[in-house]
């Protein structure tokens, strides 16, 4: 994942072969100016996909995902707001691009799932309808044509009896179902990169799945790029080749998928793991919350931004911000001064337990319960009945 | 619509089921089939008063546009007695339904050919309402800059002048006052009110995910606003209209009793109780029956727009 430092490449998408660099995002800084002050939503992210990758963005509300994901589609068009740093995507930096330049490469070769079908699709317009008008905007096909691509897209995203649906209104269909019809009508041009922001949040969790697994298939098949921002980590173990933790606006941890469930370094990402609930634990086990509230973003703290929630914080944390570097392998790269894992790490814990430091006991209060749940039925009860 | 411009070039337009408004073909007569369903569900729905009312519009529109074709009904601007055959302030008779009035013209005949002004002139505002204040008010709501701020301080300026003066005005210094014009006159006092709500909700749609996910598929502004703003503006232009319609209902009523509206002897309500008010007290009739049918008129207007809008704040709760 190093940035190289080779020349810009502008082959034409079409030279560009598997494994190639599609995008690459260099120092994104986007900043919306509020009447309260500056909202620093994005600060400093970079990373480079290649063809056919798939990368999720994890962290909470607020962290700035989908502005990360606006920003470089082009699609943060609020007022006040200052986007810099450089997007290439296919050798083209889109931050430079103008908005009919966007608008060719909209749909045809980027385009976004959104995170809620409700809202998502035109009320007023009949679902088919909405796919052909995708269609014929980019592809030189008569109606009935489109109408054909159309049947078929919507097959292909396993919507029953498709040629019925094809007449409906948006309302008369499921939120999964709807869900179904934005990526028919996102797929509906082929385009080489996905945006899927939140693409489940809106749906029921079976549904979830479906829909999680149909995008992946989508992908796959097409050798499509996607980039899927999520809130949940759950949602893409297991699903993306690469991911990326971010926390008030920074990359916080980057690694491939599978390392960073294995092999934990930043205590922001380890506490969103700890906040998954396991089925291994009993029932009514207290969520595992991370303490405190996400910075607001107006008024980050000094130093690095998860120091007033992390457990491991230090002197140094609440002065210096730790810059996104290595560890271990390459490919694994965490902000952090005192990585989960490392010696410094275990003494950091060790002396804010000694301290009492509230977020730190509430870590080894979960922890010795988490040890303790199979022996002792340790469970409150009475306050939920 | 706007699908003719995104038309291939190669493609003829002239097939018969592909024709540009998109909506006849084949899956189209579905829709068709089934709007007349939920209407035959919703008219079912109705309570009975309402029921009654929007039997008695029905009735009134048809008679309007079908006043021509109404076997038997008189000349309404036929004067009987000038000819010997007819007799003024008559009571009902078997050729005179509900009577004459002061110069022997059948009330009857009146009544329809002036609810013919009435709705045209109510419907035509409306439409021309809908099709200006939609167009300026989408357009500001969506596009928002210094347009904007032109457009609706234009409006806000507008509203505060008296449109019943300003129809009044400038009908006099026209000197004309036939339907064609009193409509194209009313329709520069129309448009502000209707700028603004389509303004407001062009705003609260522009905001929805549907139209960021347009852009991010590539759809340019104009088609934007062509396809997801105004079809989603129309339906607050809709229901607004049905509450307008009783309004101008009556606003062109008051010009016709103020002499200001259609020229005589052209039939409309208000010039009929203007003209019946001379012999009031001889025969009340010909100012009774023109009120009672704008009064009802007006009425069913109302109670119905009263049980869409409760329908529609029904349906909005369960989606």
């Amino acid at each position: 994942m190093a940035i190289s430092q080779e020349p810009v490449d502008t082959s034409t998408p079409s030279e560009s072969m598997e494994g190639s660099e599609i995008l690459r995002v260099e120092d994104l800084h986007t900043s919306f100016f509020l009447p309260i002050g500056e909202l620093q939503a994005v600060r400093g992210v970079s990373f480079t996909l290649k063809r056919g990758q798939s990368l999720g963005i994890v962290g909470e509300s607020g962290s700035g995902k989908t502005v990360l994901a606006r920003s470089i589609m082009g699609l943060t068009l609020a007022k006040h707001v200052e986007i810099s740093g450089k997007a290439f995507f296919n050798g083209r930096d889109l931050l430079t691009l103008s908005r009919r330049e966007m608008r060719s490469l909209w749909g045809t070769e980027i385009a976004m799932i959104f995170q809620d079908p409700m809202t998502s699709l035109n009320p007023m317009v009949k679902i088919g309808r909405q796919v052909i008008e995708h269609l014929r905007q980019h592809k030189n096909v008569d109606r009935r044509e489109a109408k054909q691509i159309a049947l078929d897209l919507l097959n292909e995203v396993r919507i029953p009896e498709a040629e019925s649906r094809i007449d409906r209104l948006p309302h008369e269909l499921s939120g999964g179902m709807r869900q179904r019809v934005s990526i028919a009508s996102a797929l509906a041009c082929e385009p080489s990169l996905l945006f899927a922001d939140e693409p489940t949040t809106a749906l029921d969790v079976t549904v979830q799945h479906q829909i999680l697994n149909l995008l992946s298939r989508e992908q796959r098949q097409r050798n499509m790029t996607m980039v899927l921002v999520t809130h949940d980590l759950g949602v893409i173990a297991g699903r993306t080749d690469e991911t990326l933790v971010m926390y008030a606006g920074k990359v916080v941890e980057q690694a491939p998928t599978a390392e960073i469930f294995d092999n934990t370094q930043h205590p922001y990402t380890e506490a969103l793991m700890r906040s998954i609930p396991r089925t291994s634990q009993p029932s009514h086990t207290p969520l595992a919350a991370i303490t405190g509230r996400p910075p607001v973003a107006t008024h980050l703290p000094k130093g690095c931004a998860f120091s007033p929630r992390c457990p491991y914080v230090q002197p140094r944390c609440h002065e210096e911000d730790p810059s996104l570097v290595s560890i271990g392998t390459s490919e694994h790269k965490a902000a952090c001064w005192y990585p989960v894992g490392s010696d410094a790490n275990r003494e950091a814990f060790e002396r804010n337990l000694s301290d009492r430091l509230p977020q730190t006991l509430a870590v080894a209060e979960a922890l010795d319960a988490d040890q303790g749940s199979e022996t002792s039925a340790d469970v409150p009860d009475g306050e939920l009945t | 619509m706007s699908e003719s411009s995104v038309r291939p070039s190669g493609q003829t337009s002239g097939a018969p089921f592909e024709t540009s408004s998109g909506r006849l073909r084949p899956g189209g007569r579905a829709w068709t089939r089934s709007t007349a369903r939920a209407f035959q569900g919703a008219v079912g729905k109705m309570p009975w008063l309402t029921k009654i009312c929007f039997l008695w519009l029905i009735l009134v529109i048809l008679a309007a546009a079908l006043a021509d074709l109404i076997p038997g009904l008189a000349d309404p601007n036929y004067q009987g007695f000038v000819f010997g055959d007819g007799k003024t302030n008559e009571g009902p008779t078997a050729s005179h339904w509900l009577g004459t009035d002061n110069v022997s013209r059948d009330i009857l005949a009146r009544l329809i050919y002036g609810a013919r002004v009435s709705l045209i002139f109510a419907f035509s505002l409306v439409a021309a309402g809908i099709i200006i204040g939609g167009t300026l008010g989408s357009i500001a709501g969506y596009f928002r800059g210094p347009l904007e701020t032109f457009l609706m301080a234009l409006v806000d300026t507008w509203l505060s002048f008296p449109a019943l003066i300003g129809l009044v005005f400038v009908t006099t210094m026209l000197g004309m006052r036939n339907l064609l014009v009193l409509v194209l006159v009313g329709s520069i006092f129309v448009w502000p009110s209707y700028t603004r709500i389509a303004r407001a909700t062009a705003l609260s749609v522009s905001g929805q995910d549907f139209v960021t996910a347009a852009r991010a598929i590539g759809t340019s502004r104009r088609q934007i606003l062509v396809r997801e703003i105004f079809p989603n503006v129309l339906p607050a232009m809709l229901a607004y209209s049905l509450v307008g319609l009783p309004v101008l209902i009556i606003l062109e009523s008051t010009l016709s009793f103020l002499g200001l509206g259609v020229e005589i002897p052209t039939a409309s309500w208000g010039g009929m109780i203007n003209q019946a008010r001379q012999d009031l007290l001889i025969n009340i009739w010909p100012a009774v029956w023109p009120a009672a049918m704008l009064f009802m008129t007006v009425y069913s207007f109302n109670n119905l727009a009263d049980w869409v809008r409760k329908q529609a704040a029904a349906r909005s709760a369960a989606i």
